[in-house]
């Protein structure tokens, strides 16, 4: 009996062998959508290597955290390279999550039998998100600071509960060390677990229910997932790699001022580029709204928003019959503009 | 009610008053706050018919709520005696110890039976010193004042009166920033100096000095005005011997180095005011190398004639410190470069930084005219920026490995996928 029977015989692994030679995808004119959550695949991998590493010498006090990193980056071998990887392969992940959650609004690859991966995929992007918020805060350096601290400060104008989450989220009322440490612990153990069980789930439905097939898109034929697609995958995944390391290498992230609370906030604090739409448009909200606080209707709407996209799969009828309405890509499309512009003024405006 | 027969007396009293300031002392006394009734807790009869009886006669009344005084639950009887609690002319019976205004003469003792006697100013004020009116009378002001001179200043020429604001109040004319304007208030009024015969520029040129910039332009307080030097209420010019001292109350550290000099034995000597024969007075402006040396607008020139031994020490000590300059000059720009590149150089900015402080050590120690001194000094400054420019360089050194590296592991990452597409051809083809 040779090693493969033998392995054969215990994980039974030519089950999977059958199932991946069987699984095919579809091939048309938007077939290259269906990399956008591989590439995601791949910046999470990245992510749990380079955070793992850099685990080994992070300490998560007010005290010795901004040095402990800037040890990282200063003293320790490919340090600098890990921890620039790391926050630019982070910044990656939430491109590919948003480019992969458009891909798959605009193919109404939500619609029945996927409405578990759908909702799976928005939670995946909240994971995802939450992951950078509280990552940002990790160095404790000035920017991280008052960023977390006006992004906290949001999270208290939610209704009824914000003072509560607040709270629940600083860890206190103030950013202390508390607030680091919290951040730690939901970014290293909380968040991974969650992203682990959620991302198994979410991998798991994709491959009981193969690709979506775009509505109304003439399917030009079929290749099989392994090893042509597979192997495309990889060469994305490559190229990327090349890429990171590029810019990891000729831009590595700042680590900045260590942060000081007695400081006043400096000037040009802004959220990073993912959170930069809500915080404008809360900006440009009046003080009152019907006699409520502006920025507290605000959260509430963007909070609606939430609850609409986790139920785009329930709320179009339209795909679950296989047709594809233009009333939803046009509220796609406006969407999407809103953050685009929100964005853009962000930038324009120096916020 | 007011009785008219007593506002009329009030009134011709107070113009009698009034006119009798005006030839006495006709110090331009400063503007008061803003006007306003006083609050019904400072009123009292005093207010009531003061504030009726309008014009110069009512501005006391008006500006009491302002009064330094006032706080202290003092009103005008406190000062002026009389009993507020009767009503018109009654109010200033002299049994009732009215004693009115004062002649401008009778100004500092009239202040100084409250300001002078400790026992009283506790119950109000226990950290207020109580010398002033002893060291006024020691002062330009009081000893001129004492042989009838009226045009010197008195408290109220410098205080301010009705108001008299609290000092650390920022609108009162003796808050440190404000000092040097009320000074100048008489001493840069060309007539009324003249027959003392003393300068009128010192405000002009205090103004574009370093203490001057310091204070009046960026606000720090702890720049000298005026009374820091020449004293407040015992005001008189530093003479010769006590300049040093007066400067070395905030330069201390100079100070030591100085008298260690050759220097000062001369001066001594000589009879020259140490500090100001090369800083100047109240033109004294942000000390440069230049000053040290042969060039143009070196301070050295003064005395020591080119070829002198003076001048060729001088010339030593500012080579040292142009070599400590030119080693972090060089540092910099290696740390600037590597850090501009994305390169921690925080540990060599430190050196950088130690560098720094041994040339602004070095600076002070030339003070002793002792090049040697200067020498080891600033050596030592050589040494921190050598070891800044070290770091910096091994920084960009990092960084060529850095991105020599990057092109090995492009260049892998491009072959791999590269054996990839290849092997996805293959695969193409196979299957037909």
């Amino acid at each position: 009996m040779g090693v493969r029977d033998w392995l054969n015989e215990r994980l039974r692994y030519e089950a999977a062998e059958t199932f991946l030679e069987k699984k095919e995808v579809p091939v048309h004119r938007y077939a290259v959508s269906y990399y956008t959550g591989g590439i995601t695949l791949f910046f999470f991998l990245i992510q749990v290597f380079t955070g793992l590493l850099l685990l080994m010498y992070y300490r998560p006090t007010s005290d010795a955290a901004f040095e402990s990193v800037r040890l990282i980056i200063s003293k320790v071998r490919f340090g600098w390279l890990i921890r620039s990887v790391h926050v630019w392969s982070g910044n990656g992940m939430v491109a590919a999550v948003i480019l992969h959650l458009l891909a798959t609004f605009f193919g109404r690859a939500y619609r029945k039998p996927r409405e578990l991966t759908w909702i799976s995929g928005v939670a995946l992007l909240a994971i995802t998100l939450a992951f950078a918020f509280t990552g940002y805060l990790l160095p404790w350096n000035t920017l991280a600071y008052f960023a977390t601290q006006v992004g906290t400060e949001i999270a208290g104008d939610v209704p009824l509960v914000g003072k509560a989450l607040l709270v629940l989220l600083r860890g206190g009322e103030d950013i202390t060390e508390a607030t680091l440490s919290r951040f730690f612990g939901i970014h290293v153990a909380i968040l991974p677990a969650l992203i682990t069980l959620l991302l198994g789930l979410h991998l798991l439905l994709v491959q009981i229910h193969g690709m979506s097939r775009p509505i109304s898109v003439r399917v030009t034929g079929s290749e099989r997932f392994f090893p042509e697609f597979m192997l495309r995958d990889f060469i994305v995944w490559v190229a990327l790699l090349g890429g990171l390391a590029v810019i990891a290498t000729l831009v590595p992230w700042p680590l900045g001022e260590k942060a000081d609370p007695l400081a006043p906030a400096p000037a040009g604090l802004r959220p990073e580029w993912y959170f930069l739409f809500m915080f404008q448009a809360l900006r440009m909200l009046p003080a009152r709204i019907l006699g409520l606080e502006g920025e507290m209707v605000g959260v509430t709407l963007f909070a609606i928003a939430g609850v609409v996209l986790l139920l785009v799969p329930f709320l179009d009828r339209w795909a679950a019959r296989e047709r594809s309405h233009p009333l939803v890509s046009i509220l796609g499309v406006v969407a999407l503009a809103f953050a685009v512009v929100m964005t853009a003024l962000a930038f324009l405006t120096g916020l | 009610m007011i009785r008219p027969r007593a506002a009329l007396l009030v009134l011709l009293v107070a113009v009698a008053a009034g006119a009798l300031t005006l030839t006495a002392g006709p110090i331009p006394l400063p503007v008061g706050g803003r006007v306003r009734a006083a609050p019904a807790s400072a009123r009292d009869s005093c207010t009531n018919c003061h504030d009726g009886l309008g014009g110069r006669l009512a501005v006391p009344a008006e500006n009491i709520p302002y009064d330094a005084h006032t706080r202290s639950e003092l009103r005008c009887a406190g000062c002026h005696g009389g009993d507020p609690t009767r009503v018109g002319m009654d109010a200033h019976d002299p049994a009732a110890g009215f004693r009115g205004k004062p002649r401008y003469e009778q100004i500092p003792q009239f202040c100084g039976r409250c300001h002078g006697d400790p026992a009283f100013m506790r119950r109000f004020n226990p950290s207020l010193p109580t010398d002033q009116l002893a060291r006024y009378l020691t002062s330009q002001h009081g000893q001129r004042l004492a042989k009838g001179d009226l045009r010197v200043a008195v408290c109220i020429s410098c205080h301010g009166v009705h108001p008299v604001r609290p000092v650390n109040e920022g609108t009162s004319p003796v808050f440190s920033t404000n000092v040097p304007a009320t000074c100048a208030r008489c001493h840069s009024d060309t007539a009324r100096m003249k027959p003392y015969g003393i300068p009128t520029t010192q405000f002009a040129e205090y103004r574009e000095s370093v203490h001057g910039q310091g204070l009046l332009r960026r606000g720090n307080r702890q720049a000298p005005a005026c009374n820091d030097c020449h004293g407040n209420h015992g005001a008189a010019p530093p003479g010769v011997a006590s300049v040093a001292n007066v400067c070395a109350q905030c330069h201390s550290a100079t100070r030591d180095l100085f008298v260690r000099s050759p220097h000062k034995r001369a001066f001594d000597t000589l009879g020259m005011a140490e500090c100001t024969v090369c800083h100047g007075t109240h033109n004294i402006a942000f000390p440069t190398d230049v000053m040290l040396g042969q060039e143009k607008g070196s301070a050295c020139l003064q005395c020591h004639p080119a070829g002198t031994a003076g001048l060729n020490a001088a010339v030593g000590m500012r080579g040292s410190l142009e070599e400590v300059k030119g080693a972090i000059t060089q540092a910099e720009g290696v740390l600037k470069r590597a850090s501009s590149a994305g390169m921690d150089v925080t540990d060599a900015r430190l050196d950088l930084d130690e560098a720094t402080s041994q040339l602004i050590r070095a600076r002070a120690v030339t003070h002793t005219a002792n090049p040697p001194e200067v020498q080891k000094v600033t050596a030592v400054g050589i040494t921190a920026a050598g070891r800044a420019r070290a770091a910096g360089e091994a920084a960009l050194a990092e960084l060529v490995f850095r991105r020599r590296g990057l092109g090995v592991s492009v260049a892998v990452i491009a072959f791999v996928a590269v054996l990839l597409w290849l092997k996805l051809r293959e695969l193409k083809r196979t299957s037909g």
